[in-house]
Formats: structure tokens, sequence, C-alpha cells
């Protein structure tokens, strides 16, 4: 049975994309048929997060319109073998994202793939809310910071309220928490709120914590998900994230600085 | 931060615990915005207040602008709030 999971936070910034990117990746390296669609009309980016820019021909919105074959749109991911990647279009209109439409695109995908990742644009509106819609699960991403736990809260209470699961009457989607950009130095010192403090005001299920690290930046400049960069903390801290996600019990790891000693903290190091 | 600053903030212990202020704030602001949402405004609100102040006009002469109908939560409970301030008795 096809799972589809929606990449989700409200705020801008947080690393939906670099989240989508890495998640769906890590899926296909396991063996699941995945496949990751850009929701961004407007502000296409999942193509360049994952390397692909300069192969795509047709986006969602021209499968929608019926101008494409769906197989025609869906770009083979470099990396992965069970990876397809379905751009959002870069032309402004919006509504051209019809749910119904959207619809009969997840339908025709679940006849051939395992997962279907929606990477959600940021905001409340029509492009977030066509991401949410159909979905199974949801992984909020949530910063450190109290404007993305605020908006992230308000995200729970849109999947809670507006989806189709719960216009259904249906098991409401299961919620997953992505703490990302943590730096567990500063949490140490009291200057940024610890994954507790977050999973307490949010009440959802923890499924990982991605450290603040340069690989992203670096994974982000070359076009290859930071999950492929081996060796790196972000690389390994998504391939945890999709082990819990497919059942495993992992520790949390990244969650607890080393010692800064006393030079360290006088000089301001990191 | 200079070295200075830094050397001192460290002999004194008196860096910023800012991230317990964080939690505090989020706490106050989500229980109000989670308070906003759901039951926040049922539509027949807007159908009872009126048909309250027609029932009160009936018996007592007075400027509906002096009567509220509110909704809030009290703790565990949903509180429907009624506030008429009455004319002064031989008023006007």
């Amino acid at each position: 049975m096809a799972k589809v999971i929606v990449v989700t936070s409200g705020k801008g910034g947080v690393g939906k994309t670099t989240s989508s990117a890495n998640f769906s990746s890590g899926l296909a390296m396991r063996g699941n048929k995945t496949v990751v669609i850009d929701f961004d009309v407007g502000l296409r980016n999942l193509d360049l997060i994952m390397g692909c820019e300069r192969r795509v021909v047709f986006d969602i919105v021209n499968v929608i319109n019926g101008d494409a074959a769906l197989s025609r749109a869906l770009i083979k991911d470099k990396n992965c073998d069970n990876l397809y990647v379905l751009p959002a279009s870069q032309t402004r209109d919006k509504d051209a994202l019809t749910l119904e439409g959207v619809g009969k695109i997840i339908d025709e995908l679940k006849l051939t793939f395992d997962c279907i990742v929606c990477d959600s644009p940021a905001g409340i509106e029509h492009g977030a809310f066509a991401a949410m819609y159909y979905a199974d699960e949801a992984l909020v991403v949530t910063n450190p910071e109290v404007s993305s736990v605020r908006d992230s809260d308000r995200i729970l209470g849109i999947l809670a309220a507006k989806s189709k699961r719960a216009e259904d009457g249906k098991d409401p989607i299961k919620e997953h928490l992505l703490v990302t950009r943590y730096n567990p130095t500063r949490v140490a010192a009291g200057e940024m709120l610890s994954v507790d403090d977050i999973q307490e005001i949010l009440r959802v299920p923890l499924l990982g914590v991605i450290p603040e690290s340069e690989a992203v930046l670096q994974s982000s400049n070359s076009g290859t998900p930071a999950i492929h960069l081996a060796g790196t903390d972000v690389s390994e801290a998504y391939k945890d994230v999709v082990a819990r996600f497919m059942g495993e019990d992992k520790p949390m790891r990244f969650v607890t600085s080393e010692k800064v000693g006393l030079l360290k903290r006088i000089f301001g190091g990191r | 931060m200079g070295l200075i600053d830094g050397l001192v903030d460290y002999l004194r212990g008196t860096e910023k615990k800012t991230a317990a202020d964080a939690k505090h704030r989020l706490q106050l602001i989500l229980a109000h915005d989670r308070g906003q949402r759901g039951a926040a405004t049922p539509d027949y609100l807007p159908a009872l207040k009126a048909e309250l102040i027609e029932v009160i006009k009936k018996y007592v002469h007075l400027d509906p602008s002096q009567i509220t109908v509110q909704l809030g939560k009290h703790g565990e409970y949903d509180v429907l709030e009624l506030n008429v301030t009455l004319p002064e008795p031989g008023g006007k």
C-alpha cells in the first residue's frame, strides 16, 4: 500500500526541501520505490537540491493541464535507482494546482510507487494545502526557534482539521516531528530551545534531529543531497530518520554537545 | 562577543539563558493560539447573540451595545459569557 508523506512546516527556510530531498533519497536507498513532488509552484527549488535542474522538461502543472503524460514529467534521480522527481512549475499561476488534478496524479503514482513524498511550500496558502491534503503521514520540520515552533503548531492544527483524511472521517494524518538546524552546544549553554522543550510544546512524536552542519550548504552547492556525503553527521542523522520511519528502533544521536573547554568558551569558538 | 566580555561573562557565569524565556513565551502564546482555533466562534454564535439581545430588550430598555456575548475558556471548560450593563434606575 503506497504511502503519501507531506514534508511541511509553515515557516520558510527551516529545511523542508533539504529534508524532502534527503528523506526521499533515504527511502529509495532502502529499496522503496519513491517519488518526491515539488509543490512550490513559482519558486521551484527541489530540482536544484536534487541536482536535476537541467533535465526538467515538463512539470506538475503540465501534467494537471494534460499537456504531458505523468511518465514524461518524472525525472529519474542521478544517485538512486528507485527515486524520481516531479518538479513544480515556474509559472506564477498557483491556482493551476487544483486539488482534483493533484488527486489524479497521486492516484496514478500510487499504482507504481511505494512512497510519495510531497515537498510543501512555506505558508498556509493554496500550495501548502494541496501538498498536505492527500497525506497519510506528515514530517513537521521545525527549527529550535520561537517563530518556527509557533508556525509548526499552526500547521499541526491544519493537518488535523483540513486534510482529506479529516474530511472523510478516517484515522488522522500520522504526525512526526523533525527538528533541524539543531546546535547541541547552544542548547547546553541555555541559548537554544532543546528538543525536549519543542516536543513538550508541540506534543508530536520525535522522528529525528538534524544537527546544524556545514555539509548542508556543501550539498546544495553541488546538487547532491547530504545523505550521500558519507561520514557527515547530517548524512547519518537522515539515515536514522529513515530507519525510524521504517519502524527501526534507533536511539537519538547528535543531541548532546561535546564538552566545550575553558579556552574555547572565552575565545567564543563554535 | 569580545574577548574581554567573553572572559568576564565566563568568570561571572552571567551568560543569558534565553532558551527558558523562549519556552515560556511559546507556552503562553500557543495556549492563546490554540484557544482561538477549534471551537473559537461556532457559527451559531451571531444568531444566539442577536436572539439574546432581543429577549433582554423585551424586559429592559437599553442600547444593544451595552450587551456583550462572548465564548471563552476557563480552564477545561468552555464558558459563554453574557455581560449586560443595566441602565441606572430612573435614568434617562
